[in-house]
């Protein structure tokens, strides 16, 4: 197999001097959380002052742990580190409580993600001479702009297509040879199922490789994708308050995402005794970032659940690999690629005052895409006797899901009392969807 | 002259019409009228009864949602035409019927309609006026 790199001299470094490279990043790391009220105020409390106080990575174990909370808390500059007009972007995750969390980019900052997205494209073997179409929503959701920027600097003819419209997916696929798409999975098998309704034949297009994210799915997924498409599909895996895609791709080979462990220190967790695990062992991912001047965030628990490969990849690069996303350590439903809390469907929900008590999520799948829906009990006395109040009333909620969580559920109407569970903890989620 | 109406809202479950009308009938209320306006999920039942303020109560007290609606009862005369010589007059009044059904029984040769008007008032103003006899609560109980 042919084996490329964007930057051979990091990517196969050898783990001892990438621990030292770690260690002096992490340092500067230390100064820059300094320059946050959050972090001054926290890292006084355990005895750090200065990177000094820093001897070893494994004094990494002594920062207590960050949380979405605490980002959220920070909202919108607590955990900014350089004054605003060094910063030239932001992008924001969707909030639980309205209130995101917030990640800033100082120029360099947004190079050095660039740089780490050109590693994973170029791991998967692609180089100039590819068509890439990037079907990701462009905006706040860093999957689009993060895999855009990443490709444009390889060289590779870009379509920033962004997310939806299939027919026009398939148009500029075909028109335009594409040869790399990057989709959610079940974006993928979407657009399979929709080749003969807008008359395209598999054999119209110049398809070589998927990259695959923003949604957890299994290797049957994968080899499904592959060989409906008679394509290479790889794993990418990101997240917002780690920049976005860029933090773990799989490389040529296939078994587990590399991390990029000269800008991330990757630690896993057990989420209930919060203590470090061996490789091979499943628990709860957590980030340090090394490489950002802007949003340093020390050990930050992704709530993603994963474990570490032991031992080495066939493609010589030196930063570990995990494996993909098993679960959630919370319950964030991820629907359709979009991140949801069932704790933001309450929210709005518990506004309307025409809605009672009591509601309930499901998730199904339809085809290949998720479908949510929303059971809510309607409130007695707001029952004006007429259909076309209660058709109102859903789509209310309807518009105010749909602005808040970005995904367009299915509203169902329901009578009081017919929702609630008569003793303990009411279940507020059915997540029917076939398992992973 | 107004009647009241009770909508019950009904989500679309099987046995819940069923559990409306036993639980009506045990209380020995009498269903005088009926419709049903259906939706893929749910639906709402409408019904004149002869005992309405008691029949509300029981559904409340049973977790049904019910609420009370005026509406006006027409005889029609039941000749081809009939229904449309009320609808003009009440179409050049510039009344607006949300919806319409029909009784069950007939109290003479004619035929009993429900309308439910966007102003039930003037509608009966407009109704008498024209000599369209209405039904009464009265009349109602001893269809």
């Amino acid at each position: 197999m042919k084996l490329s790199y964007w930057n051979k001299k990091i990517e196969t470094m050898d783990r001892s001097l990438l621990k030292k490279l770690q260690l002096k990043l992490l340092k500067e790391t230390i100064t820059h959380a300094l320059n946050t009220d959050f972090y001054k105020n926290r890292l006084k409390k355990i005895g750090i002052r200065s990177s000094e106080d820093i001897k070893s990575l494994e004094d990494l174990e002594r920062i207590p742990f960050t949380t979405k909370d605490d980002l959220r808390e920070c909202y919108p500059y607590a955990h900014l580190s350089v004054n605003l007009k060094e910063v030239v972007r932001l992008h924001t995750s969707s909030g639980t409580t309205g209130i995101p969390t917030v990640v800033y980019h100082t120029k360099n900052d947004l190079d050095g993600w660039t740089d780490l997205v050109t590693r994973c494209i170029v791991a998967t073997g692609c180089s100039s001479l590819d068509v890439f179409q990037n079907m990701m929503s462009y905006g706040l959701f860093t999957g689009g702009l993060g895999l855009h920027y990443g490709a444009e600097r390889l060289g590779m003819t870009v379509i920033p297509a962004a997310s939806g419209n299939t027919r026009r997916q398939l148009q500029l696929m075909k028109d335009f040879r594409t040869t790399v798409v990057h989709a959610t999975p079940s974006y993928m098998l979407h657009i399979y199922s929709k080749l003969e309704e807008f008359g395209f034949n598999i054999k119209d297009f110049n398809l070589k490789k998927a990259f695959l994210g923003a949604e957890p799915y299994s290797e049957n997924t994968r080899r499904k994708i592959e060989k409906l498409f008679s394509i290479d599909a790889y794993n990418s895996y990101g997240l917002s308050e780690m920049n976005g895609p860029g933090v773990g791709f799989e490389c040529v080979y296939k078994c587990g995402m590399h991390i990029w462990e000269d800008a991330y220190i990757l630690e896993v967790i057990d989420p209930k005794t919060k203590k470090l695990l061996r490789e091979d062992t499943e628990g709860e991912i957590v980030f340090t970032t090394l490489n950002r001047r802007a949003t340093p965030i020390l050990r930050y628990r992704t709530r993603d659940l994963a474990f570490i490969y032991k031992g080495n990849c066939k493609c010589k690069r030196s930063h570990r690999r995990i494996s993909r996303i098993t679960g959630r350590s919370d319950d964030m439903l991820i629907v359709n690629g979009v991140n949801v809390f069932p704790s933001q469907i309450e929210e709005i929900i518990m506004k309307i005052p025409e809605v009672g008590n009591n509601y309930l999520v499901r998730l199904e799948k339809e085809g290949a895409l998720d479908k949510l829906i929303v059971k809510v009990e309607i409130y007695s006395k707001m029952f004006k006797g007429d259909l076309k109040e209660l058709d109102k009333l859903k789509e209310k909620i309807i518009a105010e899901l749909r602005s808040s969580i970005i995904i367009h559920p299915i509203v169902e109407l329901h009578e009081p009392g017919s929702l609630s569970v008569s003793e303990g903890k009411a279940k507020r989620v059915e997540d029917l969807r076939p398992k992973i | 002259m107004k009647l009241t109406q009770i909508s019950i809202f009904l989500e679309n479950r099987q046995g819940r019409l069923f559990e409306v009308c036993s639980l009506l009938g045990k209380k020995n209320i009498n269903i005088r009228a009926l419709t049903i306006a259906e939706t893929p999920e749910f639906g709402i039942l409408r019904i004149v009864v002869d005992k309405p303020q008691q029949a509300v109560s029981a559904l409340k007290e049973k977790g049904f949602i019910a609420k009370l609606t005026d509406i006006v009862a027409v005889e029609v005369e039941d000749t081809p035409g009939g229904l449309a010589g009320i609808l003009k007059v009440i179409y050049e009044n510039e009344i607006n019927v949300e919806y319409m059904y029909a009784f069950v029984e007939k109290a003479s040769s004619n035929a009993l309609l429900v309308f439910r008007f966007d102003d039930p008032d003037k509608a009966i103003t407009i109704l008498k006026k024209n000599k369209i006899n209405i039904v009464t609560d009265k009349d109602m109980r001893s269809l």
